[in-house]
């Protein structure tokens, strides 16, 4: 509020921005009427310059601050996401609080959209008049600064969040890496050789996974999810949730014989994507990390066969004491970190939903994720590509893009990575069966390093190339001539050759789908548990696309990887870093400095009426029961102001944009042009 | 009702993070649009007050134009619901005050949406200026909207 005994002293700078602003708005014009008209307003000097911005322009303000008694200030030049800070901190060097300025936007609002100088003119006046009379009504403020608590929490055990947590790990600080699956790894673990240099999955993943799992600064909670997120940046209170193991993690010393000894099969549908099968007590894979087995209460005989069950893996178990709980609860531990990195990555499209693909009826019809398991030494073949009866190798096999992407009945994103994976399966396919080998695609997109001479090592390998979507893929011949042409079990792949033009129908043995990248199917929750926001598509929503794309709207929670769109894995691994360094940034300022933006409760006008509680998503809203009085964290308000708006009482106050400012611009923007109504 | 020479003033409210920035990319890519429109930014269309727009309408505004961000695309996840909610609750206060809906317009542009921004400035001017001066409150209340006769209670029903 304005003090009633000293009146305010306002210096109005008006920019030229060279012609920016000069070309189209009279600027003297403007300045003069600042000075003349907006003196009662307290407006004691008015100047029009060429560049504000500049070192000079802001040595003017400076100037004027100390030899006139400036006490606030109006910028009228480019637009505050700009130069805001700039001005601010001329007011700051000068002894001023930096919230007494404002800057009144004449560039991008008036002089780049408008030819009549005129109007122009006369709407850069108003503009001006409308931002003296806020300004008048700011309230000196402080930035908020928080501690920031260096424990970091990274959730997804993938390669994203596997090199968030090691590198803030090897700076030196404590990090908790959250993953839900029994092991880390995430899907490249799954995945055979990796575009475009067919180096092998394991091979590069394995040691990363060894060093998260021993690191002495990395806490690793497997099988774990994120229940509940508290605080705000640099004070997170977070509550995850370990779902039992059945298994002592204390004393299990990972030797194997429990899974050797379980006589219990179980096919296995997520690391093996279907076409392996697993004990009922298990690793999902051999180098899983950390190396302790899951046991599967759906299937374990001790839990659905009654009469105790077998016991064997209790029986053979070496370990002092037993390893096998077979009762163990799930455990809920609640930790404090100052910054969260989500890399939770993605999901496979379904194939099952487009039926005319036949992905679950028709039998030698496959995904990507299967072939890469099928692919992979260690996986259920040993390596061999065979079909779904386990033995015949194919003669012909059909690579089918862009399933369920660049599809408007599905998803219209374009997936980013299985272009490359259907060129490096067809080099696989064609290396291990000498198959005849189709590519049915709309466009391959290879634009990464040695991505491009991989396709074109891959065209002379011999492999087909087939430009268009297929319509439909079936066992049903056309004609009897047909089938024994092609024998039987044969598939037929039917699709538009939009570069012949003309319709073809391809026989193949198999068929591989390569199934795009969806969001995770429970984004949406996750998002919400964490204070994000998803876009219309379930992707999570980077702070800036292209300036920010690390960074959340959400101070402190940082995304890498899969989960804010599809990515390669180098692009998840600089993200990785790329998060880590972020958060390294903010450990090592050891606090931060928030724009004071926030609500607040005047509790002796508060009724009580709770109108407010349920307006704030971030939970920054409370009602003292005690008391009857709502109240309002600070911490945790993100400045939207929307209970500010609701409060029917005006109890609560919106710092930085006041009911009291924005009257006053409201005013002052309609001043000169009010139609004072007639007096009757 | 409607005159050749009228230019209205319209007060725009946008949001920090969408609109506001819609705003400013129409004006780097220098896209116009009629100057009758001044923006004043709140960081969220949920601040929007509709006692912002009463009072703008009875300092001489002839509209108001409420931008926010996407419905899902908030930056405060999903504020711009309330604003959306508490437009419909206005537009039938504003139609029993006699004010026509055109005048208070609500309309979502993305950060990079400049173009969008600017075509709906467009329309709204050309709506806003067909509807004519609003002169609000001095303006009376049209009869069809007012109540035929105001009832009073007789003695010997209370």
């Amino acid at each position: 509020m304005s003090d009633q005994q000293k009146p305010e002293r306002i210096g109005v700078y008006v920019c030229h921005c060279g012609t920016n602003i000069a070309g189209v708005v009279d600027v003297e014009a403007v300045a003069h009427f600042a000075a003349e008209d907006l003196k009662d307003r307290g407006v004691v000097l008015a100047r029009d310059y060429t560049f504000m911005c500049s070192v000079a322009g802001q040595e003017l303000i400076e100037q004027d601050i100390h030899e006139q008694q400036l006490t606030r200030v109006v910028v009228a030049a480019c637009s505050p996401h700009l130069h805001e800070k700039t001005f601010r901190g001329v007011c700051e060097r000068s002894g001023m609080n930096p919230y007494l300025s404002e800057m009144a936007s004449i560039r991008e609002h008036v002089a780049w959209v408008h030819t009549d100088k005129v109007a122009a003119t006369a709407k850069a006046k108003a503009i001006v008049s409308g931002t003296v009379e806020r300004v008048l009504k700011n309230d000196p403020l402080e930035a908020i600064r928080v501690p920031i608590d260096a424990q970091t929490l990274v959730v997804g055990g993938g390669i994203a969040g596997i090199q968030a947590a090691l590198e803030v790990a090897e700076a030196g600080y404590e990090v908790i890496l959250v993953e839900r699956e029994a092991s880390l790894g995430g899907h490249m673990a799954q995945f055979d050789k990796t575009f475009p240099t067919l180096d092998c999955a394991a091979c590069i993943l394995t040691p990363k996974m060894a060093a998260a799992g021993s690191h002495p600064k990395i806490h690793l909670f497997t099988w774990s999810e994120v229940e509940k997120v508290e605080g705000f940046v640099g004070n997170y209170t977070v509550t995850v949730k370990k779902k039992p193991r059945y298994v002592d993690e204390d004393v299990c010393t990972g030797c194997g014989i429990c899974v050797e000894k379980c006589p219990i099969l179980v096919v296995d549908d997520k690391f093996e994507a279907g076409i392996g099968y697993r004990k009922a007590i298990y690793w999902p894979f051999a180098q899983a990390v950390p190396n302790l087995p899951v046991l599967d209460t759906e299937t374990c005989t001790y839990y659905i066969g009654g009469k105790g069950g077998c016991r064997a893996c209790e029986k053979f178990c070496p370990t002092v004491p037993n390893s096998i709980l077979f009762d163990q609860k799930e455990e809920r531990v609640t930790l404090r970190v100052g910054n969260i990195v989500l890399a939770t990555g993605w999901d496979l499209f379904d194939a099952r939903r487009i039926p005319q693909y036949g992905y679950g009826r028709l039998a030698n019809v496959f995904t990507s994720l299967e072939l890469e398991r099928m692919c992979n030494a260690a996986g259920p073949t040993g390596g061999k590509v065979v079909m779904r009866d386990g033995k015949s190798a194919p003669q012909r096999v059909a690579i089918v893009h862009c399933v369920g992407s660049r599809d408007r009945n599905y998803n219209r994103h374009c997936s980013a990575i299985c272009c490359m994976q259907s060129l490096k399966t067809a080099h696989l396919v064609k290396e291990r069966t000498g198959a005849e080998v189709y590519n049915f695609y709309i466009d391959i997109r290879t634009p990464g390093k040695e991505y491009d001479e991989f396709y074109q090592r891959v065209l002379d390998d011999g492999i087909h190339f087939v430009r268009g979507k297929v319509a439909e893929i079936t066992d049903i011949p056309f004609d009897p001539a047909e089938a024994s042409r092609n024998g039987a079990g044969t598939l037929y792949v039917q699709v538009e050759d939009t570069l012949a033009g003309m319709q073809r129908r391809i026989p193949v043995d198999m068929v591989v789908l390569s199934a795009g990248l969806e969001p995770r199917r429970d984004s949406a929750e996750v998002g919400k548990t964490f204070g994000i926001a998803c876009s219309s598509n379930g992707w999570f929503i980077e702070k800036h696309a292209k300036m920010d794309p690390i960074a959340t709207m959400t101070e402190g929670v940082f995304i890498a990887g899969c989960a804010a769109g599809p990515k390669d894995i180098p692009a998840s691994v600089s993200q990785g870093s790329a998060a880590a360094a972020r958060v390294l940034n903010y450990i090592r300022q050891g606090e931060l400095a928030l724009e004071p933006v926030r609500a607040s409760v005047l509790a002796e006008q508060c009724s009580g009426c709770r109108l407010c509680n349920g307006l704030c998503p971030f939970n920054a809203i409370s009602f003292d029961a005690a008391r009857k009085v709502t109240e309002i964290n600070a911490a945790l308000c993100q400045g939207c102001g929307t209970c500010v708006a609701a409060c029917p009482a005006g109890a609560i106050q919106g710092t930085g944009f006041s009911n009291e400012q924005l009257f006053a611009q409201i005013e002052g923007l309609l001043r000169d042009f009010s139609r004072a109504p007639e007096v009757v | 009702m409607s005159d050749s020479t009228f230019e209205p003033v319209i007060i725009g409210f946008t949001c920090n993070w969408c609109s506001y920035r819609a705003a400013d990319l129409a004006g780097t890519a220098r896209i116009k649009y009629p100057p009758n429109v001044r923006l004043i930014r709140v960081m969220c269309s949920g601040r929007i007050d509709p006692t912002f727009v009463l009072k703008a309408l009875s300092e001489g505004a002839d509209g108001v134009l409420i931008a926010g961000c996407h419905p899902g695309e908030c930056h405060y996840l999903e504020q711009n619901y309330k604003a959306l909610r508490r437009h419909r609750l206005l537009q039938k206060t504003l139609a029993q005050f006699g004010i026509e809906p055109a005048r208070v317009r609500l309309t979502w542009a993305s950060a990079a949406e400049g173009a969008l921004f600017a075509q709906e400035i467009a329309e709204m001017v050309d709506e806003v200026k067909a509807l004519g001066p609003l002169n609000w409150p001095a303006r009376p209340m049209p009869m069809a909207t007012a109540p035929a006769e105001i009832p009073v209670l007789s003695e010997e029903a209370a």
